[in-house]
């Protein structure tokens, strides 16, 4: 490897852009994000990026580096590999500029997740056993980077579903709050009606690139479009609801937050 | 005076400034009382700097210790604060953090749990019993997420990444809303609230190796003390003992003190645990003095005392200082933290999974098989506005302070885990405050128009001036200055000569050029967020060479020593004569909120 390094970085706004070469000397141990740092400090003060804890909790850093939906603060300049080294917004999403894209699309769908409903809190507090959160906890380490929603190609590529698809981010919320031992609510046929779940096709890109390596797909989504297929098509389990007299809720009525 | 510069103008009845644990907690007590709540913040919802808390949130439930009490919490907060600390505020925090931990289960929170099923404690540095609920390494990320949640559920109204320049008063001097500006479009917007909910965290970018992020710029300190607010301890600084080393560019890196608590040594580079030779008078009745009786105390606590490597942060740091400075540090200038020799893969890892991950994929170091490089790192500030403890009011009618903004509740330094039970309860005092004092008849006033033009033209400036000076290269040189001369190691002349570097800096400051347009660029955000960390630096530097002795985060060289008087007062700095960044400060000793006889009582006892 040289002791040089050419960062191409996407510049412009809304209305367009270009990549743009520049040169930098190669330091050891750094990150993408570092010599995006270095470039705003050196010859581009006003190249424009995301980012907050440079540690890979706070998951504001996310573009696509050489192609791959990443985070910048997790990316090692020497794993990149090469001595160019391309840096792309997400692509899903609106540009604002440079590398900053709006992702206020995820904000929206998020006020539309019915929130955690628990019963009154029993006398001595709540009770659950470790091995009956760790699945919930598997997907609340989801650091909101939204790389899961920029390669889901439905919403990549089919902007008329936007208004009745959430995307995964949103299916590992459900999942997490369909599988808490202690919520009440019924999200099921919300997930199915409102929030798309049928749409996704199970591709696995949204785990391929989850940088907290949450297995979105396979502990999320198929387990939540079990649940859906139960409540909407099952005979078995529609019988079993007959006979004791459950109902399954509809989009309506699992649309309620909780009190405050 | 009629305003000459157009800004979109927004009308609420409290606006939060900040929308970390704090923010989100003020803004859902708002809330619950029915008044129309804003929250405004420099980042994306949920990124706040909240989200770096690794280790817990320390609460007396007695869930693991049932000898546990707010007494035994209330007393360690007080003794790791050197008794610099509000002690109504102290004592508030030990009283309620357990209810609003039990709060965040019921909003959806899913700590680690006990063989019982309760929430499960684990140990940490300064405090007695196992006593900080947690999710493994991340506490902070299910703290933000659960308070975001929450708050998004009831509506709650977010302006995002938007910066506030200054706060409006009427004339009485009491806050009527802010002016700010967006940052994604850079234009400018006016907020009109009677009630104004500081929550905006700490001040550690003015350091160079810092674990804080671009936010931490100290604008709510700053905005407060040009309100007319004032500033307690500012000189209180504490230096997280365990912050990455290697590679110079994670330089400062948290390295959770989760690390120590769950087993981890320092040692240094003959291999000896040297902390055994730092056991300042005041806690040796309670540490260990061999490595066996500190190594039983972690599997059960009444068969030893606690090892000295969970000791409060001020001690353990300055004791990292004091090896590396002796030549008998690591590598890269730092010690050693070793857990890999102490507890099994599977154990690390399941206990310590983003520290297992940020190391091997930031540092390629497996510290499931080798110990970590780590040394000080900036990390918080126990000083800020100075609040009612109840009320969290400041001495502006209207504004209110809460988290790591607000002065008081640590002292001279925090214990791990008490800051995000910090934000919680103080939090909801705040939104409780605020809400208060708006159902008293304030209502929406109008905005002194000259003060929204003249901090738009000082937003601006910059663009108009062609021969100044980079923002970029001034932030340097202050981290720089910060880092050497108000470092965790103070000696007067030092101090002395960074006060005059500051007065040279705000100079630079005043003449700063910005390149590109207004919107979202980075050297025009940074060039707004500079007279916000030239405040902060000046206070703590000036309230640096007036503490003339040793306590807690703040260490004098040449006076190595606490002395009885100093600690019996705060030195507070205000602005009399006008609020700005390059305004004389003024800064006066005033004595320490006095503790009734009740609670002196529960210092009596040795142990």
């Amino acid at each position: 490897m040289s002791d040089q390094v050419t960062l191409r970085v996407w510049r412009g706004d809304s209305t367009g852009g270009a990549f743009e070469d520049y040169r930098l000397e190669r330091v050891e141990g750094e990150v993408v994000l570092d010599v995006v740092h270095r470039l705003q400090a050196s010859q581009a003060p006003d190249l424009a990026c995301r980012w907050n804890c440079k540690a890979g909790k706070c998951g504001s850093c996310s573009a696509e580096i050489n192609g791959r939906p990443s985070l910048m603060c997790m990316t090692r300049m020497d794993k990149v590999g090469g001595d160019v080294v391309t840096v792309a917004p997400m692509r899903t999403f609106p540009i604002i500029r440079d590398l900053v894209t709006d992702v206020s699309f995820n904000y929206e769908v998020a006020k539309r997740v019915p929130a955690f409903n628990p019963p009154a809190r029993p006398e001595g507090g709540y009770r659950m056993q470790q091995v009956d959160i760790e699945r919930g906890q598997e997907f609340r380490k989801c650091i909101e980077c939204f790389l899961c929603q920029d390669v889901c190609h439905v919403i990549r590529d089919h902007d008329e579903l936007k208004q009745r698809y959430a995307g995964p981010r949103f299916f590992i919320r459900l999942a997490e709050l369909e599988m808490h031992p202690l919520d009440t609510n019924d999200r099921r046929r919300l997930a199915k009606e409102r929030m798309g779940i049928g749409l996704c096709n199970i591709t696995k890109c949204c785990t391929e690139v989850c940088p907290e390596h949450i297995k979105i797909t396979d502990n999320a989504i198929i387990p939540l479009k079990e649940r859906v297929v139960g409540a909407s098509y099952d005979p078995v389990a529609w019988l079993g609801r007959v006979v004791r007299r459950r109902k399954v809720r509809t989009s309506d009525e699992a649309s309620v937050q909780p009190a405050p | 005076m009629a305003q000459l510069h157009e800004t979109e103008h927004r009308e609420c009845d409290v606006l939060v400034v900040g929308a970390g644990g704090a923010g989100l907690r003020a803004a859902i007590e708002a809330m619950r009382r029915g008044l129309r709540t804003c929250v405004v913040t420099k980042s994306l919802l949920g990124k706040a700097h909240t989200v770096m808390a690794e280790g817990g949130i320390a609460a007396a439930m007695g869930n693991v210790h049932p000898e546990d009490s707010w007494q035994v919490h209330f007393r360690d907060t007080m003794r790791g604060g050197k008794m610099l600390n509000n002690y109504r505020m102290a004592e508030l925090h030990a009283k309620e953090s357990p209810d609003r931990v039990e709060e965040l289960e019921a909003w959806g929170a899913l700590f680690d749990r006990t063989e019982d099923g309760r929430i499960l404690q684990r140990d940490f540095g300064g405090h007695r019993f196992a006593r900080l609920a947690h999710v493994g390494d991340r506490t902070g990320l299910e703290m933000i997420r659960t308070l975001q949640q929450k708050a998004v559920s009831m509506g709650v109204d977010v302006a995002m990444e938007c910066k506030v320049l200054r706060l409006l008063t009427d004339a009485d001097g009491a806050i009527s809303g802010c002016v700010a500006y967006h940052r994604p479009s850079g234009g400018f917007l006016t907020f009109s609230a009677p009630a104004v909910v500081l929550a905006t965290g700490g001040v550690g970018k003015s350091w160079k190796y810092t674990s804080n992020s671009w936010e931490s710029t100290g604008d709510g300190h700053a905005l407060a003390l040009w309100a007319g607010g004032e500033l307690i301890d500012m000189e209180a600084v504490q230096f997280h003992p365990t912050g990455m080393v290697w590679p110079l560019s994670v330089r400062g890196l948290l390295v959770t003190e989760s690390v120590r608590g769950d087993g981890g040594v320092l040692r240094n580079a003959d291999g000896e645990r040297f902390m055994f030779k730092y056991v300042a008078e005041m806690f040796r009745a309670e540490t260990a003095e061999t490595e066996e009786e500190g190594d039983r105390w972690y599997d059960d606590h009444a068969a030893g005392r606690r090892p000295p490597e969970l000791l409060p942060r001020d001690e353990v740091a300055r004791a990292i200082n004091a090896e590396v400075k002796a030549g008998r540090g690591s590598p890269h200038g730092g010690v050693f933290l070793d857990i890999a020799s102490r507890r099994s893969a599977e154990y690390i890892k399941r206990r310590l999974p983003s520290m297992y991950h940020q190391f091997m994929e930031l540092a390629g170091v497996d510290i499931t098989r080798t110990p970590m490089e780590i040394g000080p790192t900036c990390h918080y500030i126990m000083g800020g506005v100075r609040v009612d403890a109840d009320t969290a009011a400041t001495c502006v009618p209207g504004l209110f302070a809460a988290g790591e903004v607000a002065g008081g509740m640590h002292g001279s330094n925090r214990l791990g885990g008490n800051s995000l039970s910090d934000l919680l309860v103080f939090g909801r005092r705040a939104g409780t405050g605020a809400a208060d004092y708006v159902s008293g008849g304030r209502g929406v006033a109008p905005l002194d128009g000259t003060a929204v033009d003249a901090a738009v033209e000082e937003a601006i400036a910059p663009f108009s001036r062609d021969a100044g000076e980079s923002p970029y290269e001034v932030q340097h040189d202050l981290q720089d200055l910060m880092q050497t001369n108000v470092g965790i190691i103070r000696t007067g002349t030092e101090l002395t000569d960074a006060l005059t570097a500051l007065d040279a800096l705000a100079a630079r400051v005043a003449n700063l050029s910005v390149r590109g347009g207004r919107a979202y660029n980075p050297g025009w955000n940074l060039a707004t967020d500079l007279p916000s960390m030239l405040t902060v630096s000046r206070c703590t530097t000036l309230g640096a060479i007036n503490r003339t002795e040793s306590r807690g985060g703040h260490t004098r060289e040449d006076y190595p020593s606490p002395d009885a008087e100093l600690g019996k007062v705060n030195f507070v700095h205000s602005q009399p004569s006008g609020g700005g960044y390059r305004e004389e400060i003024k800064t006066v000793p005033e004595p320490i909120l006095e503790m009734p006889g009740e609670l002196h009582s529960l210092f009596e006892d040795p142990t």
